[in-house]
């Protein structure tokens, strides 16, 4: 056994490592953190972040407000590059490539990343042109081919039929749950390999929500997912690996049972108590 | 004591707006009475024969053309100078860092000069320079002119284009250039409101054009010669001894009044329709 000459500290180190998680055919990860730190404005907001998210799952990442949950999903996709005051060591490696590392294009990075904001961001455009932005901007260019891409795409996020009739008119016009599926089927058509969330249902009614929650379900057949939750209740209804973070550091990582049934650090008990949050 | 308050408010509110409107409608029924029985086909189809000064034949077609390609080159100059400018200290650079705020001051300053001053420092750019008065030089005069009006116009619906706007496209991978286009479609109702002050403020500027762009009876058809405009053509026949002579002012000024309203409702038919299509 290989864990016996070497014995991983805890679970994240053990993801860490490919080799072993090949061999040991555990849970593969294409995401995994290591030694994140990020200072906004020298403010040490994440401390040593490392951790490995599995693919083909959805992790959760919970923790009061303000503990740096959504520092650390944007850390993922490399949107704090235009903010001057933002400073981020450690790695992110995707893929066995090290997104903050040398020469590393941005676009390429961002593309294997969908990611869905709190509130739903139509761009200025038609339906159609929503989910066909990506695939244009990677130079699909034909009428036909860019039509499969965007009716596939509306079909899985169970918009199809509701505006099949009219992808000509502006996104916009769309309900605000609308907009989320659109949101997500414009993020799947650029083919991403993980799925980022931060907080995307919380703008939405509760049958939105159930909706965009049953498509993450979906979803994560194909894609890794990673989601900040807003309320600990869709993590127990959805993830199957729980992130807990508190004042910018990972307290404790693990599957869902884990962490919400045998929590093994004392503020991870207490904040599924509800003693804060 | 609220109460009354309130109503005095509320009464001085009206009245404001009462006196406002009432001062508009009486300057739409002086230029269109008077200038209604002067508006004859002949207006708009030709140029004047027997002077500007003194002509009772003929129309302003000179004016109309002079003024139409005097806006249209003076907007196309400034929209390609105010945009990039707007585009830059609101998404390349910070919107609050200092260079940003330094060119919003220095637009602001431009923005209250008189548009006598801009004919001035056109006529003595163009003096300088060897050029007489012409298109060209009343073109560049105008741009001075509007282009504060666009920046600023520009700049204060950037402001309200949301980060998460911005990061759509990225997160999808969009490189800086294609993120700017999506933003610019954003702020296309803005845009389109920036031309419209712009023109509406261009077009009806005399100063600007006394001296930068001439005047002539003829059509200029190169942009080295010197062009009639609508406002120093109600501006000269006004001051004619002649009251039929006067009456032709009124009826450029009625000419005015429509193309700018024309334009208005053309830009947003326009950006309205264009806000829909694709990239
Ligand atoms: N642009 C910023 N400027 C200054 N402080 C920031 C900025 N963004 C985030 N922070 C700080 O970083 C910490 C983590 O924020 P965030 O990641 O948004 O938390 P969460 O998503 O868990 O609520 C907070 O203390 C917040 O005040
Ligand atoms: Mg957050």
């Amino acid at each position: 056994m290989i864990g016996a000459k070497h014995p991983p500290k805890n679970a994240m180190e053990y993801l860490m490592d490919s080799k072993e998680t090949e061999k040991s055919n555990a849970v593969k990860t294409n995401l995994s953190v290591k030694d994140l730190n990020v200072y906004i404005q020298d403010k040490h907001i994440l401390k040593n972040i490392t951790l490995a998210i599995p693919e083909k799952s959805i992790t959760c990442i919970i923790g009061p407000s303000g503990c740096g949950k959504t520092t650390l999903l944007r850390s993922f996709n490399r949107l704090h590059d235009d903010a001057a005051d933002v400073r981020v060591t450690g790695n992110v490696v995707i893929d066995g490539e090290d997104i903050y590392g040398k020469g590393v294009e941005v676009t390429h990075i961002r593309k294997k990343m969908g990611l869905l904001a709190q509130r739903p961001t139509v761009l200025p455009m038609s339906i159609f042109e929503n989910v066909a932005y990506g695939p244009r901007i990677y130079g699909v260019k034909k009428r036909r081919q860019l039509y499969e891409i965007v009716k596939n795409q509306l079909v899985s996020v169970g918009l199809w039929n509701e505006v099949n009739d009219r992808l000509k008119t502006p996104a916009i016009r769309l309900s605000i749950g609308q907009q989320q599926r659109l949101c997500l089927a414009r993020g799947l058509a650029v083919e991403p390999e993980i799925i980022l969330g931060d907080e995307a249902t919380s703008a939405l009614d509760p049958i939105s929500t159930a909706k965009i929650e049953e498509l993450f379900l979906q979803l994560k057949e194909k894609y890794g997912i990673v989601l900040v939750t807003h309320t600990l209740r869709q993590a127990k209804r959805i993830a199957d690996y729980i992130a807990f973070m508190y004042l910018g550091e990972l307290i404790e990582f693990g599957t869902a049972d884990a962490i919400l049934n045998h929590p093994q650090k004392q503020l991870t008990k207490d904040y599924l108590s509800g003693s804060f949050s | 004591m609220r109460k009354l308050e309130e109503k005095i408010f509320k009464g001085l509110m009206i009245g404001a707006s009462a006196i406002i409107i009432s001062i508009l409608l009486y300057i739409l029924y002086i230029i269109i009475r008077k200038g209604i029985p002067s508006l004859t086909l002949d207006m708009i189809t030709k140029v004047p024969s027997g002077g500007y000064y003194l002509g009772k034949e003929g129309g302003i077609l000179n004016a109309i053309v002079g003024s139409l390609l005097l806006i249209t080159g003076a907007v196309l100059i400034s929209i390609s100078i105010s945009l990039p400018v707007a585009l830059y200290i609101n998404f390349i650079l910070h919107k609050n860092s200092r260079f940003s705020n330094i060119v919003r001051l220095s637009f602001d300053i431009l923005y209250g000069i008189p548009s006598i001053v801009y004919g001035a420092f056109g006529f003595m750019l163009m003096v300088f320079l060897g050029l007489q008065a012409s298109l060209l030089g009343g073109i560049i005069a105008v741009s001075f002119l509007i282009i504060p009006i666009m920046v600023r116009s520009i700049d204060e619906v950037a402001a309200y284009i949301p980060r998460d706007l911005i990061e759509a496209p990225q997160s999808l991978g969009a490189t800086r250039y294609e993120t700017l286009k999506v933003i610019v479609r954003q702020l296309m109702p803005g845009i389109t409101t920036a031309v419209l002050l712009a023109v509406g403020r261009g077009i009806g500027d005399a100063a600007t054009v006394l001296f930068t762009a001439g005047y002539t009876d003829s059509i200029p058809v190169s942009p080295g010669q010197p062009a009639a405009t609508l406002p120093l053509a109600i501006f000269f026949q006004l001051g004619s001894p002649l009251e039929e002579v006067q009456n032709r002012a009124y009826a450029a000024a009625l000419i005015l009044t429509a193309i700018i309203l024309l334009l208005s409702f053309s830009a947003r038919y326009f950006s309205a329709k264009l806000s829909k299509s694709k990239i």
